[in-house]
């Protein structure tokens, strides 16, 4: 009764994040950002962010040269979250992200990689509901929290 | 003002100021790409945070105060996609108080009237020693 969700997977294939992140961590500002595939599951996606000089934003000081702009850290939360709906849907759909809400706990820690978790905790046909946590070694200290929903925009997920 | 070296790595500009407030700029190139011929929302939302940045720095600034400025939190809407075209972005102190600032920034393209995001932006300010 619905119409086919439109992947551009061949048949029978599921999205295979560990796959994909090799071409999409490759180009354009993922690729630029130096974001790496870590690690998925079902339902979620772990990205890397490696540290580095000139990803450096304002910290809160000098005392806190160094730190990571929140820049990078959203959009490597934004990828991590989105490779988390297709790992989900098993269909690589087309999709934009609606809105993003981005806690920061903490300051990352200079020189340390930072692993992006992406979870999709909801699918329905259209709406995908993501949530994330980044932290830079110890996931029970997190550097920050995200929140936030994607659209499929050429068709549905499900 | 300076920008971070996120900033000008990304290749953020401080293009014109409007009424106090600074209107930040990026080119569309490779390093700011996301999906085939859009702009990548991250890279969309960097540029409004640095916006709103600037803006709570400007406002500081004409109070005569130095800040250490923390960001606690932003909460991004993306109304439009970007295209491959210049982005621009300029933020708008709501309130700044003595310890907490919240700011509002939008971006947009070629039509100033139809932004394609919006960012609030929650930021705790720290009394320089």
């Amino acid at each position: 009764m619905s119409d086919k969700p439109p992947s551009i997977l061949p048949p029978g294939t599921r999205f295979d994040p560990s796959l994909a992140a090799r071409m999409m961590t490759r180009h354009g500002h993922g690729g630029w950002l130096g974001i790496r595939y870590h690690d998925h599951g079902e339902d979620w996606v772990e990205l890397a962010l490696p540290w580095r000089e000139d990803l450096v934003g304002i910290g809160a000081g000098l005392g806190d040269m160094g730190v990571l702009a929140s820049g990078p850290i959203i959009s490597l939360m934004d990828n991590a979250t989105s490779m988390s709906v297709w790992t989900k849907s098993g269909n690589f759909v087309p999709h934009a992200t609606l809105d993003l809400r981005v806690d920061y706990m903490r300051a990352a820690t200079p020189g340390q990689t930072v692993i992006g978790r992406g979870e999709c905790y909801k699918l329905t046909r259209t709406i995908s509901f993501i949530r994330g946590v980044a932290h830079d070694g110890d996931p029970a200290d997190p550097v920050a929290h995200v929140i936030g929903t994607f659209m499929a925009t050429h068709g549905p997920y499900l | 003002m300076a920008l971070t070296p996120y900033a000008q790595a990304l290749g953020i500009e401080i293009d014109h100021d409007e009424a106090g407030e600074p209107v930040l700029r990026v080119d569309y190139s490779n390093r700011v790409a996301g999906r085939p011929g859009f702009l990548h929302g991250g890279a969309m939302s960097g540029l409004m945070e640095m916006a709103g940045f600037a803006a709570l720095q400007a406002e500081l600034a004409r109070r005569g105060e130095t800040m250490r400025l923390k960001p606690v939190n932003i909460q991004v809407e993306f109304m439009r996609g970007g295209t491959e075209q210049v982005t621009y972005a300029k933020g708008m102190v709501t309130r700044a108080g003595r310890r907490v600032a919240l700011v509002n920034a939008e971006a947009w393209q070629d039509d100033r009237a139809k932004p394609i995001a919006l960012a609030q932006i929650k930021v705790l300010l720290i009394p320089a020693e």
